[in-house]
């Protein structure tokens, strides 16, 4: 008898973790060798002087799965904190994305127009391209994108997620 | 990421990598180093002459210089220690990591590395060991500055021996062990990020007692994590059991954490387990799972396993819970403490056991019981492999010696799992997770080297004996009488009963060909070989081979064609197994999801 399909969720986990070689490879090497998925994956160093990077990591799977995530990146020995924020109450999540577009003419100033409605910002221009640089939430991202799809889209890079509990609690080390 | 390091009377000396090396290691109780030189790790091999408080034994294969760790790691309790050159060196070791890894042994691994300088460039024996060995440690190091090797030596002890044991690598550049740099002490502050919960929380305690006090048809079921805890856990363990008069099953890592003489004691559970064992699982109401992991070996199908139960997991590493089986009462912490707080909360509540309920639980236990699943019949000449083991246990037990038994893998290994009894921990190490073949006579030596007045004895099959058979060159070296008993059916066994019983009979390439005279073999090892052909040979073989104070190869010749029963076929539940040949005939329903299961 098969069990019923257990329902998926999606999950912004947040880690602390020694800024040192490795500890990427190692984060990556787990989420691969156990077959988790990897939706986004950012990192970079938050705190110098205790040398502490924070990653941040959106995956899904079963509940199951997503607190075996937790308890496998928790086990890791340069880590020191793993929050759910997508458990843990209200959190703000961002991207940031550099957009390239390449037109002229009537397509130039319906993308301006648009950049404007999105506010994203124009950080270079020539007589034939922009770069747009926009912050927000994925799926304002994702609009983005496929409102320029038709008006020259040349190249797009995103960051993936960064993200933060809203209030006052915070991620200790 | 080491912790703060307070000064000591042995700070601030200079000396050089190599030496700081074997000073931590000293600081740290290592007496001993398992290891296989190399031109990377010429410094330490230099330093290690130059010295007498730690002591090298010089293996013939860097894999079994892993498992002789293990073993003396296994039956001692403390941190087994690996030295090994750069490239070939670190890679054959890997299989030994993983051993370790999956089997929750604490083993510290120094891999020569080449010079930092000439790390990436392809240089004469470099490897990419802390890459290669990421997915095969607990944690793993690579050393680019003296200034912390002292630190990441104490921290690794640290980290391969607390929560959750497990091997770990340190990566030695040769420049670091030949530059000069000062020694730091053991750090007294804990740990930055790395500190795993080991006391239990009070309310998950309270509501496992709780469960338990009320249950109807119990089971406690153990593993390796008690016996990682330490000999009391095992005496805590068996406290609780006897004040409970609930009954207990042990893992295959678990062995010996119960004694096996009690009443209490269903025997092992699992894939080989016994009847009783299995049955009780699976109609239980309650289950206390201390320091074992819902191994697939153990469960069965998932989705049928122990169906009826509420169920209590208890176990060091948080990871294990809920990863398999969805448990109710979850609980962290160290196997011995949670025993300990076990026992005063089982004092403490007042609500008494169910006995009437308990005894008529008892008597359907007895009743599988009466099935005697593991009954044979010896009969004829030809010496049935259970009876060999029934006959060395029977043969040990009169001798009243220490005795410790590793084994390889295969039907063998199931074979002495059920019928060699352990009445206490740390004697019986086997290679549970990863099943590596190969395993017991290296670590059958590391246990010797451990107690070198113990009986030692590797119960072994004929093809696995011959993955390691290198190290009858250590044994001899180092006068290590360890006896290696082969039950030689002339077949992978476990491999020819897996085709007989799922594909159709056909023998691919599971017949032990060409084999080795393994008398001669001994002989040439400067040990002693001896044979038994008939049931009529066994017990005087057994008596000589312990009386040898030599190491011996005994080639027991055993029915070739014998299957390890009791056996949960892959994919089925813990009430469809089958209990012998003539029942076989069950096998054919296996499905084929079942099929593809290992
Ligand atoms: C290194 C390794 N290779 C392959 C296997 C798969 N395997 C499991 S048992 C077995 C046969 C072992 O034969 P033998 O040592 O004679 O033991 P028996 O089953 O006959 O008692 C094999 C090949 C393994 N466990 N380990
Ligand atoms: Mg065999």
């Amino acid at each position: 008898m098969p069990d019923p399909a257990p329902t998926q969720r999606a999950a912004t986990i947040a880690v602390l973790v020694e800024n040192e070689a490795g500890i990427l490879a190692r984060v990556v090497g787990l989420f691969s060798g156990r077959g988790y998925n990897i939706e986004s994956l950012t990192v970079a160093p938050v705190d110098e002087e205790r040398r502490l990077s924070r990653i941040t990591i959106v995956t899904s799977g079963t509940d199951m799965v997503i607190e075996q995530i937790k308890a496998q990146l928790d086990r890791l020995v340069p880590v020191h904190t793993v929050s759910d924020l997508t458990l843990e109450g209200p959190h703000l999540a961002r991207e940031m994305m550099l957009i390239k577009l390449v037109s002229t003419g009537e397509q130039r100033m319906e993308a301006l127009r648009l950049a404007d409605a999105f506010r994203a910002r124009v950080v270079d221009a020539t007589t034939e391209s922009f770069v747009f640089e926009m912050t927000g939430a994925g799926d304002k991202l994702d609009a983005f994108i496929a409102l320029m799809k038709p008006l020259g889209l040349a190249e797009v890079v995103r960051t993936g997620v960064v993200a933060i509990a809203r209030g006052p609690r915070g991620l200790q080390a | 990421m080491s912790a703060t390091t307070a000064p000591t009377s042995a700070e601030a000396r200079t000396m050089t990598g190599a030496d700081i090396v074997l000073q931590a290691l000293k600081d740290n109780g290592v007496e001993v180093i398992f290891g296989y030189p190399g031109g990377a790790v010429l410094p330490l091999y230099d330093a290690i002459f130059q010295q007498n408080a730690i002591r090298h034994i010089l293996v013939r294969h860097e894999q079994a210089a892993v498992h002789a760790a293990e073993g003396y790691a296994r039956s001692t309790g403390k941190v087994g220690v690996v030295l090994v050159t750069s490239g070939p060196g670190a890679t054959n070791a890997v299989t030994g990591l993983v051993d370790a890894l999956m089997d929750s042994i604490p083993v510290i691994c120094l891999t020569g590395q080449v010079p930092t300088h000439l790390i990436g460039n392809d240089a004469f024996q470099e490897a990419d060991t802390t890459g290669i060995t990421r997915p095969a440690t607990k944690h793993n190091y690579l050393v680019k500055d003296i200034a912390k090797l002292a630190g990441v030596v104490h921290e690794a002890v640290y980290v391969a021996t607390s929560g959750r044991p497990g091997p770990v690598v340190i990566d030695l550049p040769k420049d670091i062990l030949i530059g000069k740099g000062s020694y730091t002490a053991k750090p007294v502050a804990s740990h930055r990020s790395y500190r795993p919960q080991t006391e239990p929380d009070g309310e998950a305690i309270r509501a496992a007692v709780a469960l338990l006090k009320r249950a109807k048809r119990p089971v406690i079921y153990t593993g390796g994590g008690v016996i990682n805890a330490g000999p009391a856990a095992s005496e805590a363990l068996t406290q609780f059991v006897r004040m409970t008069g609930f009954p207990c099953t042990n893992t295959l890592m678990g062995l010996g954490a119960y004694p096996a003489s009690d009443p209490q004691f269903l025997g092992m559970l699992g894939m080989h387990g016994t009847y009783e064992a299995n049955l009780a699982m699976h109609g239980c109401d309650v289950l206390l799972n201390i320091g074992a992991r819902f191994d697939d070996r153990v469960t069965g199908r998932l989705n049928a396993f122990s169906p009826g139960s509420k169920k209590i997991h208890a176990d060091i590493d948080p990871s294990s819970i809920n990863k398999n089986v969805k448990v109710d009462v979850p609980v962290v912490g160290d196997a011995g403490r949670i025993l300990a707080a076990l026992i005063e909360a089982w004092k403490a509540d007042p609500t008494p056991v169910d006995r009437e309920a308990l005894t008529s639980w008892w008597r359907q236990i007895d009743g599988w019981r009466a099935v005697r699943c593991l009954g044979y019949e010896q009969r004829g000449p030809i010496i049935k492999p259970q009876h060999a083991v029934k006959r060395l246990y029977e043969i040990t037990q009169e001798l009243g010696r220490e005795t410790f038994i590793t084994t390889e893998v295969g039907q063998h290994q199931m074979w002495a799992a059920q019928y060699f009894g352990f009445e206490r921990p740390n004697r019986w190490m086997t290679s549970g997770g990863l099943g590596t073949m190969g395993y017991g006579l290296p670590a059958a030596m590391g246990v010797q080297i451990a107690h070198p007045d113990a009986l030692v004895i590797d119960i072994a099959g004929e093809a696995s004996i011959l993955m390691n058979i290198q190290e009858m060159g250590t044994l001899a070296q180092y006068r290590l009488p360890v006896k290696v008993f082969i039950l030689n059916n002339e077949y992978m066994g476990m491999v020819r009963q897996w085709q007989e019983l799922l594909h159709g009979g056909r023998y691919s390439e599971s017949y032990s060909a060409s084999l080795p005279d393994f008398v001669k073999l001994a002989e040439s090892f400067h040990a002693v070989g001896m044979r038994a052909e008939t049931a009529s040979d066994l017990d005087r073989v057994i008596r000589e081979m312990i009386a040898i104070d030599k190491p011996v190869i005994a080639d027991i010749l055993v029915a070739k064609d014998e299957n390890c029963f009791p056996m949960i076929p892959s994919g089925a539940a813990h009430n469809e197994m089958i209990l012998g040949a003539g029942q076989s005939g069950g096998v054919a329903g296996v499905t084929d999801e079942g099929k593809v299961l290992v």
